[in-house]
């Protein structure tokens, strides 16, 4: 019983400090950056003349869709962690990883449609990495609510980290299968081999919006992650089992 | 010879400690009874034991064999538990004959005709398991339970349903088991029921054992009202 | 003693199928959903726009979908109802045997519902499957493991939540897809006439899908069970 005690003791010092609210700077800092590169996409960045200033909403979708993918390939990763080491702490960070990354998915499907109105002539089309976005977000909706159907906080880390790895597993299936569907998107223009083909100013505005996104991606990974870790940690104050 | 060795097993479900920190030896041929109140931590006890949940701490072995143990080291246990574990729509000669293949018996229809008729249900053996009355389904489970000759045997609250002439047969039973050389661990939480089969006793509360001892040292009308005392006085 | 793997999933999956046989309620039910559904179908389209024969393919993939996932639910829900899983975890038998053996009597179960429902498909929306059986028959076998790999893990999975039955189709669809696009897509390029070779890139990717799934959902379902 004493060794169960003190390690009670030393979990709930721990996230005690989690628990005390904190003015999250780095949040800030974070909103900050996005805000200052939308500002900067906006006001200082030309218009492209094909797409007129739809455009503009480029800076948004593009490095949304980065930080969604790269959100849940670390739920994955995390998930696989957790299988091998079955440390909590993994679990919550994948919990985290695969909320804040349903929000950005959530950007995407929303931006995308209001940037094809105008440029496509259609809100939505079955275009092949739209049409995978959408999926991606029915299976991490899905991972949110099969972690909303399991009480026991063990085994609902070790469902959710083989559903986080099966996601990870299921993209290039789901993307082969709409590609060869059909597609209408515009091909990558950064990653071309050679000179990047977007004009200088453009390219600067993009890249830090991708900075700046992935930026806010730690943030609210943090904020989050701190959210999950009060959650248990007052869970086991109550002596139930979040 | 040792058939089943605890050292410090613990299992927690969340920050509730539902066993912590058993200790116990039960030699073959050999059967501690178990006692405890509702929520003492016995089922999970047993489902430890059984290789069934995985301990947060400390280890068991059985016949030497640490558990949870590999794909080959499972099939030296039985287990009689609160559900049947039995398919309702197969007959219970179905069902016993698929836990002896499972368990690699070789000549299961033999096995099975066996364990059936130890537990006098034979002539219910055709009859789908959903059609029969919850004392005959126990007769097969236990059935189920020792077809494949297991060298230990863990019974949760094995005479329950059981009318009188299934209960006498699972006694007779259980004692043919123990001369044969198995370990039975018997969890239930009526003491004269415990203390008639068993050769060593414990109690059990709050998922730790209060107390231990052989059945020789034991006044059975003493041990009754010393029990109640424990049991009724909480932390 | 113990027994090999596969004869140990051959095993439990004999019976489950006995079970399924003797009880007949979910197969039953799949069956008749698998048709009415047929049916329904149907009257949701113009006729006078879209010939029958077009939309034949894409009803075909939707109903075996939704149909197999009532097979699929129950594969778990025997097991759990007076925890018989317990006496499969506690025999000395690998717990990919396990998974293996659920699968096999969902397949059949799976394969069972296209048996009567593609003739059915090909009655009442009056197209030919007759010149084209062997290729529909690798399709609908393709599709039809890639379905029951994915299922049979998530049906474990559900099972144990408390959400239960209403958990599967959610977790399950979206990995049906890489599975009900190729499948639906090669139907109906079969049923225009097509040639096979036209549609050797759908059964390519229906086969990786396969080899992937089954290996890896195999893998995971020991993590499914255990306490």
């Amino acid at each position: 019983m004493t060794s169960s005690v003190a390690a009670r003791d030393s979990l709930e010092s721990r996230t005690q400090s989690g628990i005390a609210p904190v003015f999250d700077w780095f949040l800030v800092a974070a909103g900050a950056a996005v805000i200052g590169t939308l500002v900067r996409a906006m006001a200082f960045t030309p218009v492209e003349l094909r797409q007129g200033p739809a455009q503009k909403i480029f800076y948004v979708h593009a490095p949304s869709a980065w930080v969604a993918f790269l959100a849940f390939g670390l739920v994955a990763v995390a998930g696989l962690l957790y299988l091998w080491l079955r440390d909590l702490r993994l679990d919550r960070f994948a919990e985290s990883s695969a909320e804040v990354g349903v929000v950005f998915t959530t950007v995407v499907l929303i931006t995308g449609p209001l940037w094809g109105r105008p440029v496509w002539g259609t809100w939505w089309t079955w275009d092949a990495r739209l049409t995978l976005t959408l999926f991606l977000w029915f299976v991490y909706a899905g991972y949110l609510v099969l972690r909303g159907a399991i009480d026991n906080q063990e085994q609902r880390a070790r469902y959710s980290a083989v559903l986080g790895a099966l996601g990870a597993l299921l993209i290039p299936f789901i993307h082969l299968s709409v590609y060869m569907f059909r597609t209408l998107h515009p091909q990558p223009i950064v990653m071309k081999p050679g000179a990047p083909s977007l004009p200088n100013e453009m390219l600067v505005t993009l890249l830090m919006a991708f900075a700046s996104f992935t930026l806010l991606y730690v943030a609210l990974l943090r904020a989050r992650y701190r959210l999950s870790e009060a959650r248990s940690a007052l869970a086991h104050q109550e002596g139930g089992d979040a | 010879m040792t058939a089943i060795e605890a050292h410090g097993l613990t299992r927690a479900f969340g920050r509730r400690m539902a066993v912590d920190g058993v200790d116990l030896s039960i030699a073959s041929g050999d059967c501690m009874a178990i006692f405890g109140p509702n929520g003492a931590g016995k089922t999970t006890l047993l489902r430890l034991l059984g290789g069934l949940l995985k301990p947060s701490a400390g280890t068991a072995t059985i016949g030497g064999v640490r558990i949870p143990s590999g794909d080959e080291g499972r099939g030296a246990v039985g287990v009689i538990a609160h559900a049947t574990m039995l398919y309702g729509a197969l007959s219970g000669r179905e069902n016993v004959e698929f836990a002896a293949r499972l368990h690699g018996v070789r000549n299961y229809r033999d096995a099975a005709t066996a364990a059936l008729d130890k537990m006098h249900v034979l002539d219910r053996a055709s009859a789908p398991v959903r059609a029969l009355s919850r004392g005959m389904q126990q007769r097969v489970a236990i059935a189920r339970a020792i077809v494949h000759a297991p060298s230990v045997i863990l019974l949760d609250e094995p005479f329950t349903g059981l009318d009188y002439a299934g209960a006498s047969a699972l006694t007779v039973l259980l004692g043919t088991l123990r001369v044969g050389g198995a370990a039975l661990v018997l969890v239930t939480h009526n003491i004269a029921e415990g203390l008639a089969i068993a050769t060593h006793a414990s109690i059990m509360r709050e998922g730790r054992f209060a107390r231990s001892e052989k059945r020789a040292s034991i006044d059975a009308d003493r041990y009754q009202s010393e029990y109640r005392e424990l049991v009724s006085h909480g932390t | 003693m113990a027994l090999s793997a596969l004869n140990a999933a051959w095993l439990i999956a004999r019976k489950d199928l006995t079970i399924e046989f003797r009880t007949r309620t979910a197969f039953l039910s799949a069956l008749v959903f698998a048709l009415m559904a047929i049916v329904i179908f149907y009257f949701s389209w113009d006729p006078t726009a879209i010939p029958a024969g077009d939309l034949a393919p894409g009803v075909m993939w939707v109903i075996f979908t939704f149909s197999g996932l009532l097979g699929l639910h129950r594969s778990f829900g025997i097991e759990q109802q007076d925890r018989a899983i317990d006496g499969l975890l506690g025999a000395p038998v690998a717990r990919e045997a396990i998974y293996l053996g659920k699968a096999l009597a969902n397949l059949v179960f799976v394969v069972g519902i296209q048996m009567v429902a593609i003739p059915a498909v090909a009655l009442f929306y009056n197209v030919s499957v007759i010149s084209v059986a062997p290729a529909l028959a690798a399709i609908a076998l393709l599709a039809a493991v890639g379905l029951v790999a994915v299922g049979t893990l998530f049906g474990s999975m559900a099972v144990n939540t408390r959400l239960a039955e209403l958990l599967l189709p959610v977790l399950s669809l979206p990995f049906f897809v890489p599975v009900v696009v190729p499948a639906a897509q090669a139907t109906a390029k079969l049923l225009n006439g097509r040639p096979i070779a036209e549609v050797d890139g759908w059964l390519r990717l229906l086969g990786a899908f396969d080899i992937v799934f089954v290996t890896v959902c195999m893998l995971a379902f020991p993590y499914t069970i255990e306490e």
